[in-house]
């Protein structure tokens, strides 16, 4: 597992990949999309909290290898801002045959989705931003006037 | 008995919170009740399985145990990819 600040590279990454016992290889690109849920999306800001998105996508990659006969596994993940068009997260798989790396590939890419401290803060053409899957979460940088002992 | 905890805000609590991170004294069996002593802080109606919590940088359960001097990462609903 990687977590980048800098643009993903691919093809770069796939030929890492290429090994001669490998009868199949299985890439995912995740590209940021111009919309959202019916708001046209300007770009968007990953938030990652490095230490655990690691050490949890090492668990998922882990898992991906112990469930499927595979020969190579890797994912890549953004942080920071993104413009349209970008690739925000690239899985890359390879084992001897297709089934396996169709299947670890979706494995991935799926628990990446759910399990890593990664969040994402859509900022729209007309002006206003929003953490995505975080409709009951706070309003955005609204400071409480309570406080807690320190 | 309360504790000593420092909490980690990320994403959308640390906007509501206005900080990162603090130390506070609580009175907190588990990670949910950090949770739910601090809704003024991180200001989340989210359903508690919505959100994840860890200890200690070590994903953690809402029903696990905080010790005093612990660190508890409070993590809006996760979206990767």
């Amino acid at each position: 597992m990687d977590i980048t600040k800098d643009p993903i590279e691919p093809d770069r990454l796939r030929d890492e990949l290429i090994d001669d016992r490998a009868g199949a290889y299985v890439g995912f690109e995740g590209w940021i999309r111009n919309h959202n849920e019916g708001q046209d999306v300007l770009r968007l800001e990953y938030e990652v909290y490095v230490p655990l998105a690691l050490s949890e996508g090492d668990k998922v990659i882990a898992e991906a290898k112990k469930k499927f006969p595979l020969l190579h596994a890797e994912c890549v993940h953004r942080s920071g801002s993104l413009e349209i068009g970008e690739c925000a997260v690239w899985v890359g798989v390879t084992s001897a045959h297709r089934d396996e790396a169709f299947a670890a590939c979706r494995y991935i890419i799926d628990q990446v989705k759910v399990r890593l401290p990664i969040w994402k803060k859509e900022h729209y053409v007309d002006g206003h931003s929003g953490w995505v899957n975080c409709e009951r979460c706070a309003e955005h940088g609204q400071l409480h006037p309570e406080a807690v002992s320190p | 008995m309360s504790k000593s905890i420092t909490v980690r805000y990320f994403a959308g609590f640390r906007e509501h919170a206005g900080t990162d991170q603090e130390t506070v004294s609580v009175a907190a069996s588990t990670a949910g009740d950090v949770f739910a002593a601090l809704k003024h802080r991180h200001g989340s109606t989210e359903p508690l399985g919505h959100c994840k919590v860890a200890i200690n940088d070590e994903m953690a359960e809402w029903d696990s145990a905080v010790n005093d001097g612990d660190t508890v990462l409070l993590f809006p609903p996760v979206a990767g990819g």
